[in-house]
């Protein structure tokens, strides 16, 4: 038979952006062991609505780990603590009964709190639209095969691109830092011919979207790498200030009209 | 911070290098002394010192403002915060570059100025001096260096070594702060790579390894000489090193003060 566990939950709840939110602590019974984290908040919404209460607000999607939608700091560390995984895989075998877990939101200025533990992500998605793309002709989609792109090359660009977007490195980022983020989608485009072309144009575009936005400074110390979901490398963020570093010496010393 | 850091870098490392001198003898830590004072032109090491003086500005600017805006990013912190894998050294570059800024400062006022009250080593008065001699024969070969006939003179940079960490809390300090320096450089001297670019997965674990052997050398190379001179290795010499046996240093003294 399956093992099941009591636990006692805190959760930051709050009605929506203007309000201020406390903890409040809640138990639930029975949970599967093979349940999912999200499972697991869904039985305590039940309960809630049952009891005529207002059920839990976060965000999901697909539950397979690949949209990038579920976002909540489990316990002190983004997405919980199996590594490499996002709160949606995330399964509750690997809590014990009797448990307290706290739950929150991620913590940024620039991605405030919209309900729950909803937050706003959308200064990622002004990012992507700052530089993450590619001019190129509109049209039928090119053969797959008609740009070469050396083995090395394909692997290091997916590996890039593998970034769900979540915002997790922001959250476990002692200073709110995207540059897990930045680096990730710098690197994936500027490492691949079609992206090359608008390399140093995106580069300066996107870091200064993200400054804008008002995340904080990278200081090195890796907590992002831990947290990502997707184990993005701190080599992307290396790779982004390499590229931005380029791309500012071209900018300094380019012929002026 | 990366660029003013390896400035820093560079200079601590030259820095316990010149240091390690004194353990070549008096003669050879006065004459370096004697070098990096009357080979250039003053303003030659002016120049240098404000090279570096400025740089600290630099690296404290970056941080400040650094450490403010990632301040104003996280307004709200977490319940629980849990740190996986960054490193201790990482987590606490504010504090102990707080706390080496202010071992700067004493350390300038220190052997620099020399104007810590109690340890001003070249005072006028008698009994506020503690050292017997503060200008020693500079000393080549075993004998002093004559210049248009006179001893040329410099000053007894090894005695004021020695009697400033016979004090035992300035010694103290000195190990406490090069060793929060070991700390520093652990993180720094890996950290300025990554900051420009010239790091990767592997060069990542190569530069950590390289950053915590210069943390420990940078330490081991200044920690080591409050620590001879507690135990009583390294000695004041009034002769400048002139004679370097024990039992000819009396003589020479008497008849130096004759």
């Amino acid at each position: 038979m399956e093992k099941t566990m009591d636990l006692t939950l805190k959760v930051w709840r709050q009605k929506s952006a203007n309000s201020t939110g406390t903890f409040e602590t809640y138990g639930v019974k029975d949970v599967s062991e093979g349940s999912s984290f999200l499972e697991m908040l869904d039985t305590l919404s039940e309960d809630l609505v049952e009891k005529g209460k207002e059920p839990v607000a976060f965000d999901h999607d697909c539950r397979e780990g690949i949209c990038g939608s579920c976002s909540m700091t489990i316990n002190g560390i983004p997405h919980g603590p199996e590594k490499a995984t996002t709160a949606c895989q995330l399964h509750m075998r690997h809590f014990h009964d009797g448990q307290t877990i706290t739950i929150e939101p991620w913590r940024a200025k620039p991605f405030p709190v919209i309900k729950d533990l909803v937050v706003d992500r959308s200064p990622f998605d002004r990012i992507i639209q700052s530089g993450g793309f590619i001019t190129s002709r509109a049209g039928s989609a090119v053969d797959a095969n008609a740009i070469p792109i050396s083995k090395a090359t394909a692997d290091y660009a997916m590996d890039a691109a593998a970034c769900i977007g979540c915002g997790a490195c922001v959250a476990a980022c002692p200073n709110a830092s995207a540059m897990l983020f930045t680096g990730a989608k710098v690197s994936h485009m500027n490492s691949l011919p079609q992206g090359k072309a608008e390399k140093d144009r995106r580069t300066l575009a996107m870091v200064a979207t993200m400054d804008g936005e008002g995340f904080g400074g990278c200081t090195n110390v890796g907590e992002c790498e831990a947290a990502c979901p997707k184990s993005i490398s701190l080599d992307m963020i290396a790779h982004l200030n390499r590229d931005y570093a380029t791309a500012q010496i071209k900018n300094f010393f380019k012929p002026v009209a | 911070m990366a660029l003013s850091g390896l400035v820093l870098v560079l200079f601590v490392m030259g820095h316990m290098l010149g240091n390690l001198q004194i353990f070549l003898g008096p003669e050879v830590i006065n004459a370096y002394a004697y070098k990096l004072h009357e080979l250039l032109p003053a303003s030659a090491l002016w120049a240098v010192r404000l090279v570096l003086l400025g740089t600290i500005a630099v690296h404290i600017w970056a941080a400040v403002t650094l450490t403010l805006d990632n301040r104003k990013a996280r307004p709200q912190g977490y319940l629980e915060d849990k740190v996986v894998q960054a490193s201790y050294s990482s987590r606490t570059m504010r504090m102990s570059g707080i706390i080496l800024l202010a071992f700067i400062i004493f350390h300038i006022a220190h052997f620099t100025v020399r104007a810590v009250p109690g340890m001003q080593y070249e005072s006028e008065s008698k009994e506020s001096r503690i050292l017997e001699k503060t200008e020693v024969p500079l000393v080549k070969d075993g004998e002093a260096v004559l210049k248009n006939g006179q001893e040329e003179m410099t000053f007894n940079v090894n005695d004021m070594m020695v009697a400033g960490f016979k004090v035992w809390w300035v010694s103290a300090f000195y190990i406490i702060a090069t060793g929060l320096l070991c700390m520093h450089l652990t993180h720094g001297f890996s950290s300025m790579f990554q900051s420009v670019g010239l790091r990767n997965g592997l060069w990542r674990r190569r530069l950590d390894r390289a950053a915590l052997a210069y943390g420990w050398v940078v330490f081991i190379g200044f920690a080591i000489i409050p620590i001879a001179v507690m135990a009583g290795l390294l000695k004041q010499d009034p002769t400048g090193g002139l004679v370097s046996q024990v039992g000819e240093t009396a003589a020479i003294t008497e008849s130096l003060e004759k």
